[in-house]
C-alpha cells in the first residue's frame, strides 16, 4: 500500500474511516470475509475529498467482482466527506492465497471452509477438517462452487467439506 | 515507447483478437457441457474452467477496449463470425445435436482438444509475461497462474482414457486424428506473424510449436504413443476470418441475450 502523506493528519483520520469501511465490505459469496481480510486490497489514494481505490481480483472469471466493486462504492458513499470515488481492479499484482491474512483464515474456518494450506508441499497438500480438526481427509474435486474452492471429504467425521484452492505464483 | 512505433497498435490488437476470441468461443463450447460431462464431479469441474477461462478472454477483450477497439462486450457478442480471429477447430461443435435436443457430444474430443489446447495457451502465456506490452504482460502472468489447475485437470483424463485400452482408446485416437488436423490453426499467428514477433509481443509460432512438441512428448512417450511430425492447418484460417457454420450457431445463441437489448445493464 501506498502510503498516504503522513503530515496531514486528516488524511490519515479519514483513510483510517476508509479503511474501516472496506472492513465492513463482505465476499458475497463468503459472508464472514471481508475484502481486507482476503486480500484484495492492492491501494487506497486520497486527495482532498477525492479516493481511489484499487483492487486485486482473486479469480479473473469470478462473478463476484462487480458486486464487489458496486458495494466497496456503497460502504464509501456513506463518509459524507468524499466527494469522489473511484473503485477499480488492477491486473499489474497477481492474488495469491498467501494474500489472506490471520483474522480470514479464521473467518473462512467459522464458515466452514479450510483455509488454504500456508506452504504447498511436492506431491499435494495437506487440509485440516474445518468442522473436527483432523488431518485425515481427501480431495474429492480440486474444483469446487466457486473459482477459489475445491471440494474435499473429512474420513474422521465423515463430512464433506470445502477448502481454498491453494493460489500461487510458483506453479 | 514502443507503443508508438509504426505498426505496433495495430499488431497488439491483432494478436489480443487471436488470444481473446480462442478463449470466448473453447469457454462456451466448454459450458454447453454442463449437465452432459461423464459425471457429478466433472461438471463441477469443467464448468468452473470454463468460467476461468472466460474470465481470460474478457481480460483480453478489456486490453482491446483500452486500445479504442470498442466496448466489450460489444467486443465479445457483437462481431460477426467474419471478424472473428479464433482457430477454427475451436469453434467445432461438441458433437452432433445440440445442448437442448438430442446432445450426442464427444468426450474423447473435448478431452483431447481442451488438453492440447490448455498446453498451447500455457507456452503462449509464458511467453506474453515477456512481451514488450506491459498491460498485456501482467495479464498473462495472471492468467497463466489459473491455468495450473486447467492443464494438471486435462492431463489427468488424457492418460486416464490413453490408457484403458478398449473403446477408450479407439475414441481417444479417432479425437486425436481430428484435433491434429486443425491444430496448426491454434498455433498459427496469421498473416502478421512477422509483425507481432518484430514488436516483441510474442515469440514466433515456431518457436510456440516446438515447446508445445518438447513438452508433449514425455506425455506421448510414457503412454506409448507418437506425435505426429506436422500438424494440419487447411487453407482456410480462423486467424484470416475463415470459418464454419458452427461459429455461427454458437454466436446466435451465445449471443442472443445481447441481442435482444445491447444497451442493457448486466
Amino acid at each position: 500500500m501506498t502510503a498516504v502523506d503522513a503530515n496531514k493528519p486528516q488524511d490519515s483520520v479519514l483513510k483510517e474511516t476508509i479503511l474501516k469501511a472496506l472492513h465492513s465490505v463482505m465476499d458475497p459469496e463468503i459472508p464472514t470475509v471481508s475484502i481486507i481480510d482476503l486480500g484484495m486490497l492492492h491501494d487506497v489514494q486520497i486527495s482532498g475529498s477525492k479516493v481511489q481505490i484499487s483492487l486485486i481480483p482473486t479469480f479473473l472469471g469470478c462473478p463476484a467482482l462487480d458486486i464487489i466493486r458496486a458495494n466497496t462504492e456503497k460502504s464509501l458513499e456513506e463518509i459524507s466527506c468524499l466527494t469522489e470515488i473511484d473503485v477499480h481492479f488492477v491486473y499489474s499484482e497477481i492474488w495469491t492465497t498467501d494474500r489472506i491474512t490471520e483474522s480470514g483464515r479464521i473467518s473462512l474456518k467459522e464458515f466452514g471452509i479450510a483455509p488454504p494450506p500456508r506452504q504447498l508441499e511436492a506431491g499435494g497438500w495437506e487440509v485440516d477438517c474445518p468442522f473436527c480438526g483432523s488431518p485425515y481427509t481427501t480431495l474429492d474435486n480440486i474444483f469446487g462452487p466457486t473459482a477459489c474452492r475445491s471440494i474435499l471429504y473429512c474420513r474422521s467425521c465423515k463430512n464433506p467439506f470445502e477448502a481454498m484452492k491453494p493460489v500461487s505464483t510458483l506453479m | 515507447m514502443a507503443a508508438e512505433l509504426p505498426g505496433y497498435r495495430e499488431a497488439l490488437a491483432e494478436l489480443l483478437y487471436q488470444l481473446a476470441d480462442d478463449d470466448f468461443i473453447v469457454a462456451y463450447r466448454g459450458s454447453e457441457w454442463l449437465g452432459l460431462a461423464p459425471h457429478i464431479e466433472e461438471d463441477v469441474a469443467f464448468s468452473s474452467i470454463s468460467q476461468d477461462t472466460m474470465g481470460h478472454a474478457a481480460i483480453f477483450y478489456k486490453l482491446l477496449e483500452e486500445l479504442g477497439e470498442g466496448n466489450l462486450d460489444d467486443l465479445a457478442h457483437g462481431r460477426p463470425a467474419r471478424d472473428r480471429k479464433n482457430a477454427i477447430l475451436l469453434e467445432l461443435a461438441n458433437g452432433t445435436g445440440t445442448y437442448l435436443n438430442e446432445p450426442r457430444y464427444d468426450w474423447a474430443f473435448a478431452v483431447v482438444r481442451h488438453y492440447f489446447y490448455t498446453v498451447a495457451k500455457r507456452i503462449k502465456m509464458a511467453s506474453l509475461m515477456r512481451s514488450s506490452y506491459i498491460p498485456l504482460a501482467e495479464a498473462a502472468a495472471r492468467v497463466n497462474v489459473e491455468l495450473y489447475y486447467h492443464q494438471l485437470h486435462w492431463k489427468t483424463w488424457f492418460t486416464q482414457l490413453m490408457g484403458a485400452g478398449g473403446e477408450a482408446g479407439q475414441r481417444m485416437e479417432a479425437a486425436m486424428a481430428k484435433v491434429f488436423a486443425g491444430f496448426g490453426d491454434v498455433l498459427s499467428q496469421g498473416s502478421r506473424e512477422t509483425e507481432f514477433t518484430h514488436h516483441g509481443l510474442i515469440q514466433g509460432s515456431k518457436e510456440i510449436t516446438e515447446q508445445w512438441i518438447e513438452g508433449m512428448a514425455p506425455v506421448f512417450s510414457q503412454l506409448g504413443a507418437s506425435l505426429p511430425s506436422e500438424f494440419g492447418i487447411s487453407e482456410n484460417s480462423g486467424r484470416n476470418g475463415d470459418h464454419t457454420q458452427d461459429l455461427e450457431d454458437a454466436l446466435s445463441i451465445l449471443s442472443e441475450v445481447y441481442r435482444f437489448d445491447p444497451a442493457a445493464g448486466w
